[in-house]
């Protein structure tokens, strides 16, 4: 396999020729899979902040970057998420490339009782990228034994989301250029949610303050702070008000209906958790609101329109964090 | 000196699994599929007295050598447990069971939810995280099982 030469692709985003400088390891990412967060090397992430960067800016200028002409990104989702798919197929259509897109599983082969391992190797012969989103858990891993093609997981179950994660991490380095130093306050279903575990793990590689803001019945589970380093701050308690004024961060997640046997427990629970401009007047000046969307009830729509909220740009930033990763596994980032 | 008795006689020819956590023998025997139709003699004891201090179970099966396999699974429900393989009365080989670094077609996964219990053509696949005490992880949905889960998967 012939590796490309980074230092002498130059690409042309936002009207100007930036040459990538070539980093310490400039290929960790190339042709790798993407299945958990965990796959990824702390300066692949600062490799991917950098790019996602300037993903933005070329965006912003309205200056698709068209350097995947040649490439066919392959996107089977075997549950529905509008969000995920379509900010994956943006990001290929955006980088010049093109995408092949299984949405209707009931209309597919899988109908007829094709196992996931067939779908891979059949899309590993009309693509060079594959994105998966499954409904049982492992199923990303388990694409990776079928095919030499890189794969992303874009969901699996209850199990890992890992470019959520990176979307979540590059918000907060974009609004604070690093991450290290920062007090980060998760609050809502830290029991259930996928994107909190993930982010959670993803953050205790850096120099933060994690707390975690959660009624008894929706802690994060034992199992999994079992995971988290020792000697990382991290504080649990079921009162926001204890971490909001020491938040730089506060990443609100959704509490769900269902989870509740006793529905005037969940109408109790949703009360002290929702973040409204009450909430907003106690935060620092500085301190950012993020939310993976959709939201129900947890924010009033009255943050909308302060300074603190970052949800919405959060979610825009899908597309270019994606960009950024698939150029680099397809080496011409 | 107290006079010394074996508890169970000597066997010709098999394999003595020695140093079964008490009470794990029972487990064994169903590992090695050893019932009422087998066609060789089978001796059990159950927590017996240790020479080292504490209690054991043992098992002696006539006849039958145990393949990589059963010992691997053995050494899922009696790690640290004994094995001496007998020809003619004397011992021709002895070890102790020994936890493979990966798990492959031995144990289910217990999360419904996960791929490796569907129609995919894999086989359940854990990682072994921890020795003492025991903590395997699997390959797909990364949950992680204990002793007493691990025993109910087998």
């Amino acid at each position: 396999m012939v590796l490309p030469d980074h230092a002498l692709i130059n690409t042309i985003i936002a009207g100007k020729k930036l040459i990538y400088k070539p980093v310490v390891n400039p290929i960790m990412l190339f042709q790798k899979s993407l299945v958990s967060i965990e796959d990824v090397s702390t300066e692949d992430i600062e490799e991917i902040f950098r790019i996602s960067d300037n993903m933005v800016k070329a965006l912003e200028a309205h200056k698709n970057p068209h350097i995947m002409d040649s490439y066919v990104m392959a996107t089977l989702f075997f549950e529905p998420s509008t969000r995920t798919r379509l900010s994956f197929e943006s990001a290929m259509l955006r980088l010049g490339g093109s995408v092949l897109s299984v949405s209707d599983v009931s209309s597919s082969s899988v109908a007829k009782g094709e196992t996931l391992a067939d779908t891979v190797r059949m899309a590993e012969a009309y693509s060079d990228i594959i994105v998966i989103r499954h409904p049982l858990e492992g199923a990303a891993r388990l694409a990776t034994q079928f095919t030499g093609k890189p794969i992303i997981n874009a969901g699996d179950g209850s199990g890992q989301h890992p470019t959520q994660t990176l979307l979540d991490l590059f918000t907060i380095w974009k609004e604070f250029h690093s991450i290290d130093g920062l007090t980060i306050s998760m609050v809502g279903d830290l029991k259930y949610g996928r994107t909190v575990h993930s982010l959670i793990m993803a953050l205790s590689r850096y120099d933060v303050t994690i707390n975690l803001v959660s009624p008894p019945s929706l802690r994060v589970p034992e199992h999994f702070l079992a995971k988290i380093p020792r000697g990382k701050k991290v504080k649990i308690t079921e009162n926001l008000d204890d971490v909001i004024e020491s938040s730089d961060v506060l990443y609100v997640t959704r509490i769900q209906k269902e989870r509740f046997a006793d529905k005037n427990e969940y109408l109790g629970l949703i009360g002290s958790y929702s973040v409204d401009e009450r909430v907003v007047e106690k935060m620092k000046k500085s301190a950012i609101i993020m939310h993976p969307l959709p939201r129900v009830d947890e924010i009033k729509p009255e943050v909308d329109f302060t300074s603190n909220a970052r949800y919405f740009k959060q979610a825009s930033y899908g597309v270019p964090v994606r960009m950024a990763l698939v150029s680099m596994i397809m080496g011409v980032a | 000196m107290a006079e010394k008795t074996l508890l169970v006689s000597k066997i010709n020819n098999g394999t003595v699994i020695d140093h079964i956590p008490p009470g794990k023998s029972f487990k064994v025997l169903s590992i090695l599929n050893i019932d009422s139709r087998i066609s060789y003699t089978v001796t059990v004891a159950v927590h017996v007295m240790s020479r080292k201090g504490g209690f054991k179970d043992i098992v002696k099966i006539e006849d039958r050598f145990l393949q990589r396999d059963e010992l691997d699974r053995i050494s899922m429900v009696a790690p640290g447990a004994t094995i001496s393989i007998i020809k003619n009365y004397e011992i021709v080989e002895k070890f102790t069971v020994k936890i493979p670094e990966e798990i492959v077609g031995i144990v289910n996964c217990p999360n419904q939810n996960c791929i490796s219990n569907s129609k995919e053509p894999v086989k359940a696949r854990f990682i072994v995280r921890s020795q003492k005490p025991i903590v395997i992880q699997c390959f797909y949905c990364q949950k992680q099982l204990s002793d007493s889960e691990i025993v109910a998967n087998l």
